[in-house]
Formats: structure tokens, sequence, C-alpha cells
């Protein structure tokens, strides 16, 4: 039994993040290739409109590049003693499709973010605003060593920073 | 020396209050969880700004729950005089933010050209209030809000005879501005607007109030700064001033300044500076140099 709760408590926590969520139990993530218009109750999950134009997206070296991004960013952030706590016993390959498919939708790529809303997706897990920052270094140093522009890492920076409000709660 | 005495002292503070901040990295308050450079620099006044003018932005690198403090030695070297300004502050749950400067503003051998002396020195210490009123200069980019403070900067200079003699009603005033800071992050840019209600004359250097002018003038701080890489700032800054005095004609102030920020304990500031005339010495420019240590 107490195994059981136990394991509702680590999935519950798996969403972890100041950027994106995981919606940890049934979703399945939206197949990369997946169309290029998103829902509209999808798009509403995703944070944020996206950034116009694909320039962006071409700055990150389109999928691949994110994929490289968010492949360095997961290990960054369960390193990082800072913010590692946070992403015990999280589901680690789902979170880094949902990050991948974020951005990739946020950045003006062809994605569908198949994720729960921000608020949700971090409900209860008590997040404060130097966990949103460090998390949001850490995504800096990601970027720098995929060679991402400066500008562009702001333009992308510029759509996350408002789900502060939603993320944080503490 | 006396520049380099100081540096010595600016340099070993940052390492102590790095080494305090690590010690406390643990203890949740001393966070340090504010972006880098999103707390300005600290001003010549104390203020945390861009230099020369003073923003919306709450000292120290805390966020809204942690305490931030920061130490400052600035000099300025201009053609006939020289400003050494030394500073701390401390800024509490990314709120509110309280200061202190020590202003030096040695006239050198021109000291003696104006009849006070060589060397004569005015010393000026500034005592800052500063609260946020609304907004956040990172989170909020989905608005054009931008992160709006009010402040209060209480000025004692302790040259009164002199103040008197060219002028000046007195050698203690009060100044209070509103700022408006934006970070336009989609842009990498970084925007300020003031306005100071003072009767500052150069600041204070020179006292407050005068034979022409003795009411408080509205005058306008204006910053502009584009980010080249996380570390690094350049940008230019401008500021008005009022005019009291009868003896000598005052002119706006501006800079052209980059900021570089080693890590989030130590950033270094050097500026062109444009002062304009000064107690009849006419234009008078140089090089800012600031260094600034904190959490």
């Amino acid at each position: 039994m107490q195994k059981l709760f136990r394991a509702h408590r680590i999935a519950a926590t798996c969403a972890v993040l100041a950027l994106a969520a995981s919606s940890v139990y049934a979703q399945d993530a939206a197949p990369m290739d997946a169309p290029a218009k998103a829902s509209p109750a999808e798009a509403a999950n995703a944070g944020a409109t996206p950034i116009a134009g694909d320039g962006v997206y071409k700055a990150f070296h389109e999928q691949a590049g994110i994929q490289r991004v968010m492949d360095d960013f997961i290990v960054r952030v369960t390193t990082d003693p800072r913010i590692m706590a946070k992403f015990q016993g999280a589901n680690l390959p789902r979170l880094k499709i949902l990050l991948v498919q974020q951005v990739c939708y946020l950045t003006g790529g062809p994605c569908v973010y198949g994720g729960r809303d921000m608020k949700d997706a971090h409900a209860g897990m008590n997040l404060e605003a130097k966990d949103f920052n460090a998390l949001a270094e850490d995504l800096q140093l990601s970027m720098d060593k995929e060679q991402v522009p400066f500008r562009a890492q702001n333009q992308l920076l510029a759509k996350l920073a408002p789900m502060e409000r939603p993320i944080v709660t503490k | 020396m006396r520049w380099f005495k100081s540096t010595c002292l600016a340099a070993m503070s940052a390492l102590s209050l790095g080494v305090a901040a690590k010690a406390h990295a643990q203890a949740g308050l001393l966070d340090s969880g504010k972006l880098l450079l999103t707390q300005g620099i600290s001003t010549i006044e104390g203020s945390s700004g861009g230099g020369l003018a003073s923003w919306a932005t709450i000292s120290g690198y805390e966020t809204g729950d942690g305490i931030g403090a920061n130490a400052h030695e600035t000099y300025v070297n201009l053609t006939d005089y020289s400003l050494q300004d030394v500073g701390a502050s401390v800024g509490l749950f990314n709120r509110v933010e309280f200061s202190y400067a020590r202003e030096e503003f040695d006239t050198g051998a021109t000291g003696a050209k104006l009849g006070l002396g060589r060397n004569f020195t005015f010393d000026q210490d500034v005592y800052g209030a500063k609260v946020r009123l609304i907004g956040d200069l990172v989170y909020d980019q989905d608005t054009w809000l931008p992160q709006i403070a009010a402040g209060v900067q209480y000025k004692v200079n302790d040259k009164d005879a002199i103040i008197h003699a060219v002028g000046g009603k007195s050698a203690q005033g009060t100044d209070y501005y509103v700022s408006a800071t934006k970070l336009f992050l989609a842009q990498s840019i970084v925007a300020d607007a003031t306005l100071r209600l003072t009767k500052a004359n150069q600041t204070g250097l020179l006292g407050f109030g005068g034979d022409k002018n003795n009411s408080y003038s509205p005058e306008f701080e204006g910053s502009l700064g584009y980010l080249l890489t996380k570390q690094l700032v350049v940008g230019g800054e401008y500021r008005t001033k009022p005019n009291n005095l009868g003896f000598a004609k005052e002119n706006d102030w501006w800079d052209l300044f980059a900021a570089y920020a080693i890590n989030k304990h130590l950033s270094l500031t050097v500026a062109y500076t444009d002062l304009g005339d000064i107690a009849t010495i006419k234009n008078q420019n140089g090089v800012l140099a600031s260094l600034q240590a904190g959490f």
C-alpha cells in the first residue's frame, strides 16, 4: 500500500520543471511528425503563442538541434544541486519528449505539444522563483552548447518567462 | 594610488561577499536566484540602475523569497576633476532596496584655480530607499507593463559654507523619483525612463537649490542597453539636471557604458562619461570605472 502511494507520489512529482511539463499518466505524446497545426487546446497548453516565422526554429537547428538541447538540458537539471531534487522519480524520457515538442512549437517549428498546461503540470510541486530561474540558467547553457545565437535564445526565453506565473506557486 | 587602494578594498569586499554568499548558499534566504545582470548595477548615488541613472530594479540577486546585497566602488576620472564613490545596498525580497553611497568629488589642481585650494573635495552621503510597485522586469514578457518603482534619496553634503558662498541654498536635499524599467527580452534590449524631482546642483555635489531657482524641478533620466551576451550589456544613458546656480551653468550628463558580469558576485562597468561644465570649468568628460560585488 505504502509502495503504491509512493509510486503515485513519484509520478506526481514527475512533471517537475519550470519550463514545460509532462502529463505523467495516460496521455501519449503526439508523434514528432504531427501536423503543424495545433488544436486550440493544445496551443493553450503550450503556455504561449509560437514565435512568428521559422527563423528562431532554424536558429535552434530545427528538430534535431532542439533534441540535442534537451538531451543536454535533462542531464544538466538532474545534476544541478539547486534543483535536482525536483526531478526525483520523474519520467525523464517522457519529459524530454514533451520539452522538445513544446520548444519546437514555440520556436515556430512544425510540432504539436501534447502535454498538460503549465499550471496543472506543476501543481503541488511548490516551485519557487529561484527554481524557475535556475532552470532557465541551465537551459541557457544547453542552448550555448548547441550554439544557438544569443538573440534567438532570448526570443525563446521571452516566451518562457511569463510561465513563471502559473508555475511558481511558492 | 587612491584608486588602487579603493580597488583593493572593493576586491577584498568582493571576495568576502562572494565567500559569504557561497557559505550561505544553502541557507535559503540568500538565494542568488535572480538572473544575471537583472539587478542592474550600482549608480553613483548608491541605488541600483545603469550607472548614472536610477532604475526600477532592486539591488541584489535575490528573488521574491530572499535577500541580496552589493558593495560598489566607482571612480570617474574627468578632465579637471575626479569623483570617487563607494557604497552598499541591500535588496529585500526583490521588493525594497536600501542603499548608501559616499561620493568624494575631488577638485584636484582645479581647486586652486577656483580659489578653494588644491584637492579641495566635496563629500556627499546619499541614503536611498526604493520600493518596487508593480511589474516584473524578467517575467512580464507578454505585456507592455514595465517594472515600476518609486524611490527617495536623502543627500548630505559636508561643504555647507562653500555651497552658500556660490549661491546654493542648502547642503542637504531630498530627491524623489519614479522609474520604469523594461526588459524587451525578445529584442535583447533593456530600457529605462526615470522622472526625478530634485533641487540638487550637480546631483548635490554643489548643494541644493540656488540663487537662480530654489524649487523642485522635474528631471529625466533615460537609459538604453543592448544585451550582447548573458554577461555583457552595452548602452547609453542621458540625465537632465536643473540649473539653479547663477555662477555656473550646469549641463545634462550622458554616458556610453559596457557592463560585464563575471558571475553573480562580481561585475565591472566601464563608461565614457560626459558631465559637461562643472563649476565654470568646461567640458568635463572622462572614464568611469566601477566594480561591484555582491550576491
